[in-house]
């Protein structure tokens, strides 16, 4: 028997929306790389401005990761070893931000957080201080948008880890804690890496939530993609391509390190 | 050190309910087909299983009763661990995968370190320390594994099919290596296995275990010339019938009867060797010879032999050479009588 190429069957009438789709994704990108002031390009990326927003995204991306890291894999653990009632319906919870609109997710974190919210008045008349508009809101915004990343990556990682390794870990005497800090992590650090990549880049092009948790204060809360925002509307628009192609060549740096892991399956 | 063990597990239909006694020193061959449980009651003695009614005793220490609700974690019990594929933890070195049980029980690095490698060297890879497991060749992987397990001393050692990934080249050295660092061992050791060979040159004491329960237990010369079971009678190699004696007739079947060489009386089993097995196309003479008329249902290489499966009222095993295939020119389905002496016949009582 034998298998005709694929191509010999792809009917022509796909090759006029296919090529638009194409059209759609690719134009824009290259109209950036069009439009691009390369020559003005150091002494933007130089500019105060630029230089603070991006302080403060590395620094906010950073902060998130970390505590999407702290907190997340121990969440995977659970839902992925755990055995209590609900358990599936947390799994479908802790994906929600993933497909919830990010300015949906500011509004609802501002509700929570903020003067009056639910938690942020305990936390107000605790501590005599309040989260929204501050750094410390933008961390919190990247966190709530980027943790699903994390959690899926490592938990996906934990369930395909083969358990027996664990069951000689406890016979040779190593408690619960060992196990995991020596057998199960180690295992999935591939999957816990890839996780803290997406969770990474992801935190860094957060714009909805912060915008409306966190506000846009320069060198408080304007990171990168609301100091591009605030470019274009300043008619700025130079400043705001360059900051495009930045955020594009980190997208594309995290799609490279990634393809080997992800993105590329048979 | 000694083992006592009465284990029950229920998991759906499947129902294991053994009691093992194991002397200090010995080692138990555990045989069984697939399925048959011998996994399940190690998972349960190293403590990865909890059973539905179990009482344990390890060197006079209860580790499980379910009556009083005794249950050491696995980690409390000092009880290594050897599996089929090693499961080295990967990304550790040998000498830091021998080196785990200690590092884990707060013994200080090097000393750890320092008494991993000399298991290692003691096993003979002292050499691999510094490789990866993926380094290691199948040997290699399985001594360290070993190494590993040793090093903290276990009070029982478990060892589930130990040369099962290893090619057939290279089994017969570790299997023999194996022997005498198991001799060497002063605790308890349970070497799970199918293969009967490696049952036999591993174990003092051979326990074969079908659909979760001791079915005979003994001495490998016990259990392979008395097999009590057509499992066993399979492994060994034996035609194995069940009968009623009386006198020097045993009766086998509605319509099959085997003639002995001595008296018995009441139900027996009866054992003779393939190779004891004549086949011819006719009824053959002789007064002390069994005959019984079959077709021959299947053949198969066997060494220099081919192993013939005769059905009939008495269906057996003949060992036949490959000169006798072709004059009697066997085949499936072809008729002939299958004989032996009442002399060849080992009777016991069942």
């Amino acid at each position: 028997m034998t298998r005709h190429s694929a191509e010999a069957r792809v009917p022509v009438l796909f090759v006029v929306p296919a090529g638009l789709g194409l059209a759609i994704l690719l134009l824009p990108l290259a109209g950036l790389l069009a439009r691009a002031p390369w020559n003005r390009l150091g002494e933007i990326l130089g500019s105060d401005g630029v230089l603070t927003a991006l302080r403060l995204s590395v620094l906010t991306a950073t902060l998130a990761t970390a505590i999407c890291l702290v907190c997340g894999i121990p969440l995977a653990w659970l839902l992925a070893r755990g055995s209590f009632p609900g358990r599936s319906l947390l799994r479908g919870l802790v994906t929600v931000p993933l497909v919830l609109p990010p300015v949906i997710g500011g509004i609802a974190l501002l509700v929570a957080f903020g003067r009056g919210g639910t938690v942020g008045s305990w936390l107000e008349s605790a501590t005599g201080t309040t989260l929204p508009f501050t750094t410390a809101a933008v961390v919190i915004a990247q966190s709530f948008v980027a943790m699903p990343f994390l959690v899926i990556a490592v938990e996906g990682a934990l369930r395909g880890a083969d358990r027996r390794y664990e069951d000689v870990a406890a016979t040779l005497g190593a408690s619960p804690w060992t196990i995991f800090r020596r057998v199960t992590l180690p295992a999935v650090a591939p999957g816990v890496l890839s996780g803290a990549v997406l969770c990474w880049a992801r935190a860094l092009g957060e714009f909805g939530a912060t915008i409306t948790f966190a506000g846009s204060f320069p060198g408080i809360t304007r990171t990168l993609p609301l100091e591009a925002y605030t470019a274009i509307g300043a008619g700025d628009a130079e400043t705001a391509i360059v900051l495009s192609l930045l955020m594009i060549v980190v997208a594309v740096a995290v799609l490279a390190l990634l393809r080997d892991r992800w993105l590329v399956r048979g | 050190m000694s083992l006592l063990a009465k284990v029950a597990v229920r998991r759906g239909d499947f129902e294991l309910d053994v009691t093992l006694e194991v002397s200090a020193g010995s080692v138990i061959s555990l045989l069984g087909p697939n399925g048959a449980g011998k996994s399940t009651l190690l998972a349960v003695l190293a403590g990865l299983l909890r059973p539905d009614s179990a009482i344990i005793e390890l060197d006079g220490e209860t580790v499980i009763d379910t009556v009083k609700g005794t249950y050491v974690a696995a980690r409390h019990r000092r009880v290594g661990l050897v599996l089929q594929d090693y499961l080295l933890f990967p990304h550790l070195s040998a000498l830091e995968n021998a080196a785990f049980g200690l590092r884990s029980r707060g013994v200080p690095r090097r000393r750890s370190r320092s008494v991993a490698a000399a298991w290692l060297a003691r096993l003979g890879v002292g050499d691999v320390a510094d490789r990866r497991p993926r380094e290691l060749s199948g040997g290699q992987a399985q001594r360290v594994a070993l190494a590993r397990a040793l090093a903290v001393e276990p009070r029982l050692l478990l060892l589930d099919e130990p040369l099962a990934a290893l090619d057939v080249g290279t089994r017969p050295a570790v299997r023999a290596d194996l022997r005498r660092h198991l001799a060497d061992y002063d605790g308890c050791a349970i070497v799970v296995t199918h293969d009967p060979l490696e049952a036999l040159v591993l174990g003092d004491r051979l326990v074969v275990i079908e659909h979760g329960r001791i079915v005979q237990e003994g001495t490998p010369e016990q259990v392979t010339r008395h097999p009590l079971t057509d499992y066993v009678a399979r492994l060994v190699g034996l035609n194995l019938l069940r009968g009623s004696a009386d006198g020097r007739v045993a009766t086998v079947g509605p319509e099959a009867v085997v003639t002995l060489a001595h008296d018995a009386a009441g139900p027996v089993h009866i054992a003779f060797s393939p190779a004891s097995v004549t086949l011819s196309p006719h009824r053959p003479e002789g007064s002390a010879r069994n005959a019984w008329a079959g077709s021959v249902a299947d053949m198969e290489r066997h060494g220099d032999l081919v192993r013939v499966t005769v059905d009939g009222p008495v269906p057996v095993l003949a060992d036949v050479t490959p000169l006798a295939v072709a004059d009697l020119d066997l085949a499936p389905g072809i008729a002939v009588w299958a004989s032996v002496k009442a002399t060849e016949i080992t009777v016991y009582p069942a």
